[in-house]
C-alpha cells in the first residue's frame, strides 16, 4: 500500500496577498504549504521541515534575497526544485531573461514564473519538477 | 570645457568664406553657464542648396547664413531649418543694411542678423549672443525634458500602487468563484477581510493623491485664516482613535494655551493627520504618540513622537520624496502610499518651514515640523 503523503511547497514571498492566495489554492490542490514573508523566516522552516518544493519570489525585502534564498535551498539539498517568482518585468519595465540554459543554472532556479502568477501556469511547473523529481 | 560649437558659413563670395573663418580661427568665449571657454569649428558652404546637404549630414550649433544667394535663398534654407526638431541658431548675414530681409528672417526663426560690411569684431559678437542663446535654449529644453520625465516615473509609480492592491482583490474575488473557498468558513473570512483591507487601504491612496495634486496644482483657493490649532490636533487623533484604542497606543496631546497661527485649515490639518496617522501605523502594540505643539520665535513647531520600529539614517534620508517607502521586515504588512510624508514636507514649504525627522531603529521617531508665521 502506497502512503498518502502530501508534498510540501514552501512559499517565500512579502506580499501577504500573495501568500495567502497561493496557499489556498496549493492546499486546495493537495499539498501541504509552508509560507514565510521574507529570507530569514523561510530559512527558519527551511531548518525544521522537510520541503519538497520552493516557490520563491526574486524581489523581497533585499533586492537579491530571492537569489539569496535559492542558493541556500539548493545548498541544503540541491535535488529541491526551486521556482522563482519574479515582477521584474512588470514592476520596473525590465527584461530579466533566463532562457538559456546557462542562465537557469546561474540563477540556480528551475523555472522562473512572471507575476502576476497564473495559477495553471505555477502547476503546470509543480506537476513537471515535482514528476522529474520522483 | 564643452566641445566647440560647429558654425556652418553659407556665402556665394569666396573672399566672405574665408574672411568669416578666418575671424573665427582660434576665437574662444564664455559663455554663461559653461564652464571655462568655448572654441569653435567652422564649415563653409556655396549654396543654400548644400547648406541643407550638409545641415541633414551634421546639424552645426549655429548658422552663419548669407541672405543673397545664387539657388534658393536665405530665407528658403531657414524656411527648411526651422521645420526641423533639432534646434540650430541662425543668423541672416544681409548684403546691405536691409531692416525689411532682417524682420522678416527674425519671424521665420532667425535667431539675429548681421549686415554686410561687418567687421570681424562685429561678427564674434554676434557668435558670441548666438552662442549664448543656444546654451540657454539646451539649458530650457533639458529642464522641459527632466520634468516630463519626472511626471511620467511619478505617473509609472502611481500606476502601479494602485494596481497592486486591484490585483490582490481580483484574485481573492477569483478564488472566491470557487466553491469549496466560500464553503470554507474560515479562510472565506480571511479573504473577505484581506479584500477590505485592501480596498481601504487604495481609497486612502487616491485621498492622498488628491490630497498632494490639490497643493500642486495651486488650483485650491487658500483660505487663510486665524486657526485653533488645538482643534485640529483633536480631530486629526480622532481620525486614528479606534486604529489606537484597537492596537493599545495611548496618543497624547500637549498645547502651548493659545498657539495662535493663520493657515489654511485644510493644509495644517493634512499636516497633523499624515504625522498622527503615521505615529500610530508604525508604531508597536502598547506603544505610545507623544503630539506637541509650541509656538516661540514667530514659528509653531509641530512635534509628533512615537514608540515605533524606528528607522535608520539610510532610510530617514529619503522619506520624504513621492512614493517612497521603507521597505523591511517590520513595513512588510503595513499598507501606505509613501506619499503623505512628501505632502506634509509640502505643506511646510508653503509656511517657509520643513520638516524633520530623528529617529532610532526598534525604539521610535520623532518629525518636526515647523511653520513660520508672520509677526501678528
Amino acid at each position: 500500500m502506497e502512503a498518502i503523503d502530501k508534498k510540501t511547497i514552501l512559499i517565500a514571498d512579502d506580499d501577504q496577498d500573495f501568500r495567502l492566495q497561493l496557499r489556498i489554492q496549493l492546499e486546495g490542490a493537495g499539498f501541504e504549504v509552508l509560507a514565510a514573508g521574507g529570507r530569514l523566516e523561510a530559512e527558519a522552516l527551511l531548518q525544521e521541515r522537510h520541503i519538497d518544493l520552493a516557490i520563491v519570489d526574486l524581489m523581497m525585502e533585499e533586492v537579491d534575497g530571492g537569489f539569496a534564498l535559492c542558493h541556500r535551498i539548493k545548498r541544503k539539498d540541491p535535488s529541491i526544485p526551486v521556482i522563482l517568482v519574479t515582477a521584474v518585468t512588470s514592476e520596473t519595465g525590465l527584461e530579466f531573461d533566463a532562457a538559456t540554459k546557462e542562465e537557469r543554472s546561474w540563477v540556480k532556479a528551475d523555472a522562473l514564473v512572471d507575476k502576476p502568477v497564473r495559477f495553471e501556469q505555477l502547476t503546470r511547473e509543480i506537476d513537471r519538477l515535482l514528476g522529474e523529481n520522483a | 570645457m564643452m566641445d566647440p560649437l560647429h558654425i556652418l558659413v553659407v556665402d556665394d563670395e569666396a573672399g566672405m568664406r574665408q574672411g568669416m573663418v578666418r575671424a573665427l580661427r582660434d576665437f574662444h568665449v564664455r559663455l554663461p553657464d559653461v564652464e571655462g571657454e568655448t572654441g569653435f569649428v567652422t564649415q563653409v558652404a556655396e549654396t543654400g542648396e548644400q547648406a541643407l546637404e550638409m545641415i541633414e549630414r551634421q546639424t552645426p550649433d549655429i548658422l552663419l547664413l548669407d541672405h543673397k544667394l545664387p539657388g534658393i535663398s536665405g530665407l528658403d534654407v531657414l524656411d527648411h531649418i526651422t521645420q526641423r526638431e533639432d534646434k540650430m541658431v541662425t543668423v541672416m548675414v544681409t548684403a546691405y543694411a536691409s531692416l525689411d530681409t532682417a524682420v522678416t528672417a527674425i519671424k521665420r526663426g532667425a535667431y539675429d542678423f548681421l549686415a554686410k560690411p561687418f567687421t570681424p569684431e562685429e561678427l564674434r559678437a554676434v557668435v558670441t549672443k548666438a552662442g549664448g542663446s543656444l546654451i540657454l535654449a539646451r539649458h530650457a529644453r533639458q529642464l522641459a525634458e527632466d520634468k516630463k520625465r519626472i511626471r511620467f516615473q511619478f505617473i509609472s509609480v502611481l500606476a502601479h500602487e494602485l494596481k497592486s492592491p486591484l490585483s490582490a482583490i481580483e484574485g481573492y474575488l477569483q478564488l472566491l468563484r470557487d466553491p469549496s473557498v466560500r464553503d470554507d468558513d474560515a479562510t472565506c473570512s480571511h479573504v473577505v477581510e484581506r479584500c477590505v483591507v485592501r480596498s481601504v487601504g487604495m481609497r486612502k491612496m487616491i485621498r492622498d493623491l488628491l490630497d498632494l495634486t490639490a497643493l500642486e496644482s495651486g488650483q485650491k483657493v487658500r483660505e487663510v485664516q486665524d486657526l485653533d490649532l488645538e482643534t485640529i490636533a483633536r480631530a486629526a487623533v480622532e481620525n486614528v482613535a479606534a486604529e489606537a484604542a484597537e492596537r493599545g497606543i495611548d496618543i497624547e496631546i500637549d498645547i502651548a494655551t493659545l498657539v495662535p497661527l493663520r493657515g489654511d485649515p485644510w493644509e495644517i490639518q493634512t499636516l497633523l493627520n499624515n504625522l498622527v496617522s503615521n505615529a500610530v501605523k508604525y508604531n508597536r502594540d502598547g506603544g505610545r504618540v507623544a503630539l506637541h505643539v509650541s509656538r516661540d520665535d514667530g514659528k509653531v513647531t509641530v512635534q509628533v513622537a512615537d514608540t515605533g520600529i524606528g528607522m535608520t539614517a539610510e532610510e530617514t534620508a529619503r522619506l520624504f520624496s513621492d512614493f517612497a517607502r521603507i521597505k523591511n521586515e517590520k513595513t512588510r504588512d503595513i499598507l501606505g502610499s509613501g506619499l503623505g510624508l512628501s505632502t506634509v514636507r509640502k505643506v511646510c514649504a508653503l509656511y517657509g518651514g520643513d520638516v524633520t525627522v530623528e529617529s532610532e531603529p526598534g525604539v521610535g521617531s520623532t518629525f518636526t515640523a515647523v511653520l513660520n508665521v508672520p509677526p501678528v
